[in-house]
């Protein structure tokens, strides 16, 4: 009896000390418009389970099991600087990673800046990010608005076209994708270009008369960096009038599975897109991630998995680079930090803290109903990215 | 352009305004009988799309019935909504008739928290886009263009909507009610006219009318969770241009408002006088562009009448006399502001931030309870001079102007707004005022977010940073709080000195005081000013304590919370703004880290509050009080 007893209390007593000694797990604070942007969060944060289970499984960092304390930011850049307060000061996570839309991006990695915590923007596209308004402790995971843009400029430049139409949803990122693809196609096509722009308001295009708008400029070819539902408006719309036959289109991010999906069978075939063949990358990474994917929520992965997989894995790899979670020292070993991920090793560079994770660049086609990419090659992050001394004038000074 | 190609977009402008009011009949029709502003109706449309998804899913997979689609799942669309509002009219909105006008208002929009959670949880968060409509799925070819066999549907289910809906309202016994009750509740309650069933017939209509309209768009736009907020402040725009009630008007507002948006598509970019203006850009804003002339010329909108808007009977409450706040209110804000300086000694880091936010909240919601309650003026576009406050002071301070002299700008750049826009609003009375502030609010949104050089378009203004010892978060809670404090004293204290009084009077009976010689415009126009520089105060508290600004710092939703947290709290409670501010900012922080559904968490939260305490948070006390005076 008094042997069961005090072999009982030995379990217990071991049960309990063993994990005393890592048992306060490391806190990686993360936000985003949860409610806002849902048909790409929900995949980044399956995404994200699924890689903090797999860092935790495999002993997590420092001999410390790691903690994802997920917030969300309301999608406006007040909430979240509170959120991240509350996160940084309350919960005193080691560093900050997440956000969707740029303005959210821009105010937290400014209060970074301020609190001198380390942060991992995920999704914000935006160039400012780790340019103009680049800081010490800010980095980027996805690749940006110039990098995509860049990615499908060397197509379009090929066909020799003169008059484009340029359709933009009317914020800075279709702003910036305008500015980029004007800039690039200037310096690659020597002179007689003429572009055409139309802007709209996002979430609410009127595609019925901007695609007739476009049927009568008469343009040679197209560029659009449309999403959501206004791109499904503007396919339908167009098609039914007939804008986008024998005339080349480009779309940026128009190949992500979160807005080609919805399209099903009316998906636009031959548009050039930037996206992710999910189906088709048989990589022995990407074979992995989506195997374990799959297991894990019978779900097929979108972008949105991709994101939030990848930055949780440069985080706990930040942290096991610099052997501490000491901020400062996460933020240093940032800078250079490669990372294994479903599109193969990237690496967040020195200068200007942009990671080099690609994108696949690829043409729509239907199969067995649903929209597809096809002809894709994966354009490495690395090689559309301006040269250095450009980098240098683009980022202040410290 | 030629010719041909703008007829062509004209038509294209016919279908969208076709599906627009389809949308704005539904809510006129609610709004002419029942008086509810009914936020909750671009839910019902959302609702209407996802529901017609799930029907004509469902027939596809069933062999034969795929030929049905179209056409039930228009019917299920319609019962649905249908269905659903009359269950917020019973259950709900029957209960608050009674109730401060504008209660009703709180309530649609924790409905509105409401539905988008659950569509989330049953429909998914990825886009459904409908199938075509067969037979309907080609297009019409006109010379070298074409236009879609859908639209051309759509140009003709608007008019014949419009027809069936004037038959119904001139024809018929229940059409005679509803007009009658448009005209003046009270008498057709008094010849036997069985009110409740009357509403509850006119919301179900009304719901119908918005499932229609979802279930309609579906073969143009996917069914998706931006739904109810993208179209409900076109749906309000296209009602009031129209004059409140009126359905032909609606039909009328419809097809300018459609057409303007279509013929700035058209034109594109053009060189005016050596200036380029890019009219597609406009469309940003064209509604409430034309929202605002239609009711600088026409207070009314094109068919409303003056007799249609709600009595300017006072509420009984605010016919009682106002007293001063007196000794109790005294100790109790010296507990609320002590209660303040010692939190951050108390707690941690966080509550402070917190706490800031609450203050900052309170005294925006201060500002335009001083609109609402005194001058009795309802501004649906307040966050316009609190985003004008902010931003003057986030510009001035990146012009290198000391943190103190960037704070005292945005009061001033705020009291200027105010001033332009108030001549103006106070012009028009009621709703239609509150929609004119919308629309400047609007308009002073899409400019500032345009305008990248000055304001950095979307991405607004970042790097705005308390200095010296303010930098210290601690200290910047207090100096919040001192100037928080000072404003709301302030503002108790000209609510109740002549200037309160003659507010008061002008909103309680606005001929006699003419009578007796105060100028009840001039009076609420620097009522206006007012509230909007105390607005703008709070914008620029805002701007330091958060570091960063965006245009979303004006935009609709920041009104709406002002606008709630102002009835939540209590529109006559001395303690009202606080009350609101604390309930919704604490509960919305509270309720987010506590379930990925928040927002519907927050939307039952309102909800109870509204059905328990109609009066406010802050009313609740004051009923107590009265209660144990009167045992």
């Amino acid at each position: 009896m008094i042997r069961t007893f005090l072999a009982a209390l030995l379990a217990a007593a071991t049960a309990l000390g063993a994990p005393a000694v890592s048992a306060q797990p490391i806190k990686l604070g993360e936000l985003n418009s949860y409610k806002v942007f849902t048909a790409f969060l929900e995949p980044y944060k399956k995404g994200m389970e699924l890689a903090l289970a797999e860092e935790n499984k495999a002993g997590g960092a420092l001999g410390r099991q790691l903690e994802i304390v997920s917030r969300d930011d309301g999608g406006t850049p007040g909430d979240a600087v509170r959120v991240a307060e509350e996160l940084v000061s309350r919960e005193r996570v080691t560093m900050l990673m997440g956000t969707f839309p740029s303005n959210v991006g821009l105010a937290v990695a400014d209060l970074a800046n301020r609190r001198k915590i380390p942060f991992l923007a995920a999704e914000p596209l935006t160039d400012k990010i780790v340019w103009e308004n680049g800081n010490e402790w800010t980095f980027r995971l996805r690749a940006s608005t110039y990098m995509q843009t860049a990615m499908l400029v060397p197509e379009a430049a090929k066909l020799g076209k003169k008059r484009w139409v340029i359709v933009y949803p009317n914020y800075e990122y279709g702003q910036a994708a305008t500015a980029t693809f004007k800039q690039q196609m200037i310096a690659r096509q020597s002179g007689g270009l003429e572009f055409i722009e139309i802007a709209t308001p996002l979430g609410k295009i009127d595609a019925g008369p901007v695609t007739q708008a476009i049927a009568d400029a008469k343009p040679d070819a197209i560029f659009s960096s449309l999403f959501g539902a206004d791109l499904a408006r503007f396919v339908r719309e167009g098609n039914l009038r007939g804008v986008f036959k024998d005339r080349p289109v480009f779309n940026l991010l128009g190949g992500e599975p979160e807005y080609l999906d919805p399209l099903k069978d009316e998906a636009p075939t031959g548009w050039w897109v930037t996206g992710y063949p999910w189906y088709g990358i048989d990589t022995p990474a990407h074979k992995r991630f989506r195997d374990a994917y799959q297991a894990a929520f019978n779900d097929y992965p979108r972008l949105g998995s991709i994101v939030g997989y990848s930055t949780v894995k440069a985080a706990a790899a930040a942290i096991r680079k610099a052997g501490s979670t000491d901020p400062a020292k996460i933020a240093a070993a940032l800078k250079g930090l490669q990372v294994d991920t479903p599109f193969g090793r990237i690496a967040f560079r020195a200068i200007d803290h942009q990671s080099t994770m690609g994108a696949y660049v690829g043409k729509v086609a239907v199969r067995d109903g649903k929209g597809v990419m096809v002809d894709w090659r994966y354009a490495d992050g690395k090689d559309y990215l301006p040269p250095d001394d450009v980098v240098r004038k683009l980022r202040p000074a410290k | 352009m030629t010719a041909g190609a703008f007829a062509v977009q004209l038509l294209n402008g016919l279908a969208s305004a076709s599906s627009l009011f389809l949308v704005a009949a539904g809510l006129t029709l609610i709004f002419g009988v029942t008086r509810v502003v009914n936020f909750a109706h671009g839910s019902l449309y959302m609702l209407g799309a996802y529901v017609a998804w799930s029907v004509a899913e469902a027939l596809s997979a069933t062999p034969g019935a795929s030929g049905l689609g179209f056409a039930a799942a228009v019917l299920g669309a319609v019962l649905a909504a249908a269905v659903v509002g009359s269950l917020v009219e019973v259950l709900i909105l029957k209960r608050l008739y009674a109730a401060p006008e504008l209660l009703q208002l709180t309530a649609t929009f924790a409905i509105v928290l409401i539905v988008r959670d659950v569509a989330l949880a049953i429909w998914g968060a990825e886009d459904l886009l409908g199938r075509r409509v067969p037979g309907l799925d080609g297009s019409i070819p006109l010379g070298t263009r074409s236009l879609p066999e859908y639209d051309a549907f759509l140009i003709v289910a608007g008019p014949l909507v419009l027809v069936a809906l004037t038959l119904l309202v001139r024809r018929t016994r229940f059409g005679v009610q509803v007009r009658a009750a448009a005209e003046n509740r009270t008498i057709v309650a008094a010849l036997g006219v069985d009110q409740a069933k009357l509403y509850t017939a006119v919301f179900a209509l009304g719901a119908a009318l918005a499932g229609l309209a979802g279930a309609l768009q579906l073969p143009r736009e996917p069914a998706n969770l931006a739904m109810d907020l993208s179209i409900i402040a076109d749906a309000f725009v296209v009602t009031v241009v129209g004059g409140l009630g009126s359905i032909p008007g609606a039909f009328v507002a419809a097809l300018v408002i459609g057409l303007t948006k279509a013929l700035c598509i058209a034109l594109g970019s053009v060189d005016v006088a050596g200036v380029e203006i890019a009219f597609p850009k406009l469309t940003l804003v064209a509604e409430f562009v034309v929202m605002a002339i239609v009711l600088a010329v026409r207070p009314h909108g094109f068919f409303g009448t003056p007799a249609s808007l709600p009595p300017s009977t006072p509420l009984a409450e605010q016919r009682t006399l106002v007293v001063a706040p007196g000794r109790r209110e005294l100790a109790i804000g010296a507990g609320l502001v002590a209660a303040f300086v010692a939190l951050p000694l108390l707690s941690d880091e966080y509550s402070r931030v917190l706490a800031t936010d609450i203050l900052i909240a309170t005294l925006f919601a201060a500002s335009l309870r001083f609109l609402m309650g005194p001058a009795g003026l309802t501004s649906f576009g307040h966050a316009a001079y609190f985003g004008v406050g902010a931003y003057a002071a986030a510009l001035a301070a990146k012009q290198g102007l000391p943190m103190l002299a960037s704070m005292a700008v945005a009061p001033v750049a705020a009291l200027a707004a105010a001033i332009v826009f108030g001549w103006f609003c106070v012009r028009l009375s009621g709703v239609y005022l509150a929609m004119l502030t919308l629309a400047f609010a609007q308009i002073t949104w899409s400019v500032v977010f345009q305008w990248d050089a000055v304001t950095g378009g979307s991405n607004g203004i970042v790097g705005v940073w308390p200095t010296g010892t303010l930098a210290d978060a601690t200290h910047f809670s207090w100096f919040t709080l001192g100037v928080v404090s000072i404003a709301l004293l302030a503002l108790a204290r000209i609510a109740m000195s002549p200037f309160g009084q003659a507010l008061r009077g002008a909103r309680d009976s606005p001929l006699r005081a003419e009578a007796i010689g105060i100028d009840v415009r001039a009076r609420q126009w620097a009522a206006f000013a007012l509230a909007g520089a105390f607005a703008g105060l709070a914008g620029g508290l805002f701007a330091f304590s958060k570091g960063s600004i965006s245009p979303e710092t004006l935009a609709i939703p920041r009104s709406v919370d002002a606008l709630v947290m102002v009835l939540l709290g209590g529109l006559n409670a001395t303690f009202g703004p606080v009350l609101g501010a604390a309930v919704f900012t604490w509960g919305q922080d509270l309720l987010a880290r506590a379930t990925d559904y928040w927002r519907a968490a927050l939307g039952v939260a309102i909800l109870v509050i509204v059905l328990v305490v109609p009066n406010g948070i802050g009313g609740m006390w004051a009923a107590l009080r009265a209660r144990r005076g009167s045992a």
